[in-house]
């Protein structure tokens, strides 16, 4: 440690391995001081600006909002919140572009202003002796400060460690051409940004405050220098200008000479880095509380008439920006406008794109400055081996071994050569003579070794949970067996007292299996039937007397319901009836579902079929029909209970549609059958097309009168018919695939 | 006479080493192969039975016992080509029989048509709906592998599969798919 | 001494047993698409070849030449290549199942390896004692390693790389052997034997 502040304190830095030196052009901007604009007329909001989650909604549209005040609040720790930069009213929230390279929308609050810049109410606080470590991370979560270099990781984390920090280091490196935001800001500013790093120094207790900066900065190095003057602990050290200086690991190996292993974190040897901007930031949240809402933004380009700093409210649209400082392009008609610097940054899909917490560049080219920006097709060519990009890699890495790999999607490959280290910063592909995009091949392939590694976690997760559900299917069925078995002997030993009841039971058990035996000699004789012919018929006569059975409940239940109903206490009468009537229509559509099932199966098969099939077909629809009818008796016994009469009326009419549609139903299933065996089904299916489109608009109609009388019976019933003529709607329309879909039912009923 | 004592050196010789041999494969055995997990591990673990066999397991199974590998629609072309690597056989493209849309889809219940019935539920492979019988039901989408296994049994139809959206988090960089507008 | 380095630096190199004597063409070629098998294969080559050259010295040495059954030189070798090759392979089985499953059928294919067979019949034929039996054995082997390996770190790349179609494969793989083979024709000369 004492060797680092030795060399230090003779400004004898280290150095890392290659880095560029591409043109400065930061005096088009470092000339003119930062400038203060009028407000625009309308701020785009994103409500994620920052690596984590985007926290949750305070307002909604039409809220009148004031300067500084939250617009959303999370309990989650990786949530910052973001504040209305100034005073309006929400205009509205959806979906809008934002500033990724992606072209993606997301959700963003969109703020008319009112051009008052009425302020909410604010307490500075004085002296921040008196505040606490807790109190201070909570002012600097509650103000929304995000990392402001480029990453933007929330700031409230990064500060909150409890290990024993070596060397703060302020970012103050700037390295990338054309921008000028935080020169500007240091030379303006530079006792706003002390304080912040005085607030930090309270915070983590480092044991050495390093501020790094290029010696292309000569004003803001005195500024620092003043503002430091007093305190030890500060050191400004000033580094030779190169491309990627201010990249965190290159920053970190600068100074102190140590190198951050491969996949570990600055934290775990001890050192914190912060940008100027976000100590900026600090300062004013903790000590004005004022929380982050405008940031310094370069404004640059030979594009532009006035290329300067201004402060930008966050979520100013870029083009008002752009207008502001004069934005000429030339009759050109595409003009790429670029977010961030020539190295890093990324174009704009569209102007209306807002400034956020991390954006500190917009640069509107010309063509004579880059034009490898307008140019439509790249100017890419083959590899020639020439090493140089090996040669600027500040990371050590070889760019030439990970195109190869990239091109080849050899992802095992690039996890070897450590793609994962890549910073993106562009140097490999600003010398690459070949004009290779290197760094758009290594974020692809970056993209796809995420998603996989994603991808085999779920596949774990999703095996974990299959193999535990098969497990659990298995001991279900240990269990029952294990019940089943007991109950067989429990009744075995009953029947096998001498009692009186035991020998009925005997008798009863030997009665029925006697006539189990009769039916199945009399069954067995007719031996043309084929033997599926019985089997279905004896599942559809199964299912007949089932439905049978309920429906015959389900009237004798609306006749109790009947003689019931002259009572004062309706209600539970009304839910009980309800629940039966549930009942019998869910007994009536699975019955149909059935029906429709056995149909489809029985439309393959010899062509006795059909008519075994139009039969069950009859009586299910005849069954439907009947409850129908059910449901209108109780329904019109339940309405005897309201005072409105007018209830009646379209209940009876709603009643008489389901039998309608029934009918229809039993019609269209009928030439269905017809259909599948003939070859007029197109003339067939056309008119059940239109019945059943008949069939939906009346059943909306119907649905819209259940919404207003708002009685759940009758929409538990229109939602039945609804699904059913859905479904059956979807058969005809695909007459061809309808073999097909039946044959997936049974390869599925096969596969189960 | 040599004929005889070659015959006998031969014979003496092959014994000897025969010997050695048999005494080797003892010292030496070798437990089943792992090939079934490895193959396993391949797969994408959606259990959706596309394959024709009940599961994922059951068909690393089958291959390891000779299936042809071309089978598994969720995998695509990338999970041939690593069984093939690994059982080394030749890679073959995928069975037609498969639909060729594999963009990754999750379920979801429109919650108003939903009876409570629990067909779902039971036809799930990971466990991925929540609910009980007469009970609302839902679909856990993190967990939902987009198997489609539930749409068949419901009887109102409520289920339905949809895209998983691409956002900021899961984009591959594709360029040509940003929508470029002018900038006047 | 010398002859033993010069043996040995002959067998690796000025006479390589794969690009210069053209033996033991059907590995180099089939398992080199990977280094992992690629070295894999090398060590259970080396193994085989030294066992196997030591065994047919002794076997011609004190059995076919006493009892004056010379005739039955190729059939022993085959025998006892044949026996040394089971044994390794039960060996790779064992120790590396992974291995055993990415060599494949070129495992017990040693055993055809005409390099092996080459090695002990040349060795009768330059009339090796005990000594340089063992070091040709394991020269050639060396040899036989050095050039596998080095080819498949080539052919990984080659893999990657833009080749036309027609090329692909196993056609650019025979090229590169070809220039391979040039390039270790440059050492002949450097030992006279």
């Amino acid at each position: 440690m004492e060797s680092i502040i030795n060399r230090i304190n003779q400004q004898k830095f280290w150095s890392f391995h290659g880095g560029v030196h591409p043109p400065e052009q930061k005096a088009i901007t470092n000339q003119k001081p930062i400038k203060t604009l009028s407000l625009p007329d309308q701020l785009i909001i994103p409500l994620q600006q920052h690596i984590g989650r985007q926290g949750d909604l305070l307002v909604k549209v039409g809220d009148q909002v004031l300067k500084g005040q939250p617009l959303t609040q999370s309990t989650n720790p990786m949530a910052v919140p973001i504040h209305a930069p100034t005073s309006g009213k929400v205009a509205d929230i959806k979906q809008s572009v934002i500033a990724h390279p992606s072209g993606f929308t997301e959700l963003c609050i969109f703020i008319d202003v009112d051009h008052q810049d009425t302020w909410i109410e604010r307490t500075p606080c004085n002296d921040i002796t008196r505040l606490s470590n807790q109190e201070i991370i909570q002012k600097i979560a509650d103000a929304g400060i995000a990392g402001m270099g480029g990453a933007g990781f929330p700031t409230h984390i990064k500060v909150s460690t409890k290990p024993d920090i070596n060397f703060l280091i302020i970012n103050a490196a700037e390295c990338e051409p054309y921008i000028t935001a935080d020169d500007l800001l240091m030379c303006e500013h530079s006792e706003s940004i002390v304080d912040g790093i005085k607030i930090l120094d309270q915070l983590l207790s480092p044991a050495f405050i390093l501020i790094g900066i290029e010696d292309n900065k000569p004003k803001a190095i005195d500024a620092l220098r003043k503002a430091t003057a007093e305190i030890e602990k500060i050191h400004v050290c000033v580094l030779p200008t190169k491309y990627p200086t201010g990249g965190e690991k290159q920053l970190i190996q600068l100074l102190t000479g140590k190198e951050i292993k491969s996949g570990s974190l600055p934290i775990k040897e001890g050192i914190i880095m912060q940008n100027v901007a976000t100590c900026f930031a600090i300062s004013e949240a903790v000590i004005h509380d004022t929380p982050l809402l405008q940031r310094v933004v370069t404004v640059t380009g030979q594009a532009l008439e006035k290329p300067q700093n201004v402060w930008a409210l966050l979520g100013t649209p870029i083009h008002y920006l752009l207008n502001q400082c004069g934005f000429d392009n030339q009759g050109m008609e595409k003009t790429p406008v670029i977010m961030g610097g020539p190295m890093m940054g990324f174009s704009l899909p569209t102007d209306t794109v807002p400034v956020v917490k991390t954006t500190n560049c917009i640069l509107a080219p010309s063509y004579k400055e880059m034009p490898s920006a307008f140019e439509g097709n790249s100017a890419e060519v083959e590899c020639i081996r020439c090493g140089q990009c090996a040669d600027v890699c500040p990371t050590n890495l070889l760019p030439q071994e990970l195109q190869w790999s990239a091109k080849a999607k050899d992802y095992p490959q690039l996890k070897k050569l450590n793609l994962s280290d890549c910073i993106d910063c562009g140097a490999c592909a600003y010398v690459c003579p070949s004009h290779i995009p290197l760094v758009q091949y290594y974020r692809v392939a970056k993209a796809e070794i995420r998603q996989q590694q994603q991808q085999e976690i779920k596949a774990e997760k999703a095996k974990a949970r299959f193999e535990a559900r098969k497990h659990r299917l298995e001991k279900e069925k240990i269990a029952r067996e294990l019940k089943h078995k007991k109950a067989a002997e429990a009744r075995k030993a009953a029947m096998n007292k001498s009692t009186p009841e035991a020998a009925e039971a005997k008798s009863a058990v030997a009665a029925a299996l006697a006539r189990v035996k009769a039916k199945k000699a009399a069954s067995q004789k007719p031996a043309e039937n084929t033997a599926s012919a019985n089997a279905s018929e004896a599942t559809t006569n199964q299912d007949n007397k089932k439905a049978q059975v309920a429906a015959a409940i389900a009237r004798a239940k609306a006749k109790k319901q009947e003689k019931v109903a002259p009572q004062e206490n309706n209600s539970p009468v009304e839910n009980e009836s309800a629940k039966d009537d549930k009942k019998a229509k869910i007994a009536a559509a699975v019955a149909k579902a059935k029906a429709k099932k056995e149909q489809s199966k029985t439309a393959e098969s010899e062509p006795e079929q059909p008519k075994a099939a139009t039969l069950a077909d009859k009586k299910a629809n005849a069954i439907a029909k009947a409850k129908a009818k059910a449901l209108a008796k109780k329904t019109a016994s339940n309405s005897s209970d309201d005072s409105s009469k007018e209830q009646k009326a379209p209940l009876d009419k709603e009643a008489k549609k389901a039998a309608a549609i029934a009918k229809a139903k039993a019609k269209a299933l009928a030439k269905k059958d017809k259909a599948s065996n003939t070859e007029t089904s197109n003339n067939d299916d056309s008119q059940i097309k239109s019945d059943t489109d008949n069939q939906s608009d009346s059943q909306t109609e119907t649905s819209d009168k259940v919404k207003d009388s708002s009685d759940k019976d009758a929409k538990k019933a229109a939602i039945i018919a609804k699904a059913k003529a859905k479904a059956l709607a979807k058969k005809k329309l695909a007459s061809e695939s309808a073999s097909e879909e039946s044959q997936m039912i049974e390869q599925q009923k096969g596969a189960k | 006479m040599t004929i005889l004592i070659a015959i006998l050196v031969f014979g003496l010789i092959s014994a000897l080493f025969g010997a050695l041999l048999g005494y080797a494969s003892v010292r030496f055995k070798v437990d089943a192969d792992p090939i079934v997990e490895q193959i396993d591990a391949i797969l994408p673990q959606t259990q959706c039975g596309q394959c024709g066999y009940p599961g994922c397991k059951p068909y690393a199974q089958a291959v390891a016992d000779g299936e042809a590998i071309n089978k598994c629609a969720p995998g695509g072309e990338d999970t041939i080509k690593k069984i093939a690597d690994l059982m080394g056989v030749e890679a073959e493209p995928l069975d037609e029989s498969h639909e060729q849309d594999n963009r990754p889809k999750v379920a979801f219940i429109i919650e108003e048509d939903c009876i409570g019935c629990t067909k779902c539920i039971q036809a799930c492979p990971v466990d991925a709906i929540l609910g009980a019988a007469k009970q609302m039901h839902t679909i856990i989408a993190d967990e939902c592998t987009g198997c489609d296994l539930c749409v068949a049994p419901c009887p109102v139809d409520c289920i339905e599969m949809r895209v998983v959206p691409e956002t900021t988090q899961n984009w591959l960089w594709d360029l040509n798919s940003i929508p470029v507008q002018q900038i006047d | 001494m010398t002859d033993y380095l010069l043996l040995l630096v002959a067998t690796v190199l000025v006479n390589n047993f794969v690009l210069v004597q053209f033996l033991g063409l059907c590995p180099f070629m089939g398992v080199s698409s990977r280094t992992e098998t690629a070295i894999g294969m090398s060590f259970a080559t080396i193994f085989v070849m030294t066992i196997a050259s030591l065994l047919s010295y002794l076997v011609t040495t004190y059995l076919l030449v006493p009892l004056n059954i010379e005739y039955l030189t190729t059939m022993s070798f085959i025998l006892v290549i044949a026996v040394v090759v089971q044994f390794t392979e039960m060996v790779v089985h064992k120790t590396s199942a992974s291995l055993y499953r990415l060599l494949g059928i070129f495992l017990p294919l040693i055993t055809t390896n005409c390099a092996v067979l080459g090695v002990a019949l040349l060795n009768l034929r330059s009339h090796h004692n005990f000594f340089e039996s063992i070091i040709y054995g394991f020269g050639a082997s060396v040899g036989f390693s050095l050039v596998l390996v080095m080819f498949s770190a080539m052919r990984e790349k080659l893999a990657n790389a833009d080749v036309p179609t027609p090329f692909k494969g196993a056609a650019i793989a025979m090229i590169t052997a070809g220039l391979m083979s040039l390039a270790f024709m440059g050492f002949t000369g450097l030992v006279k034997l």
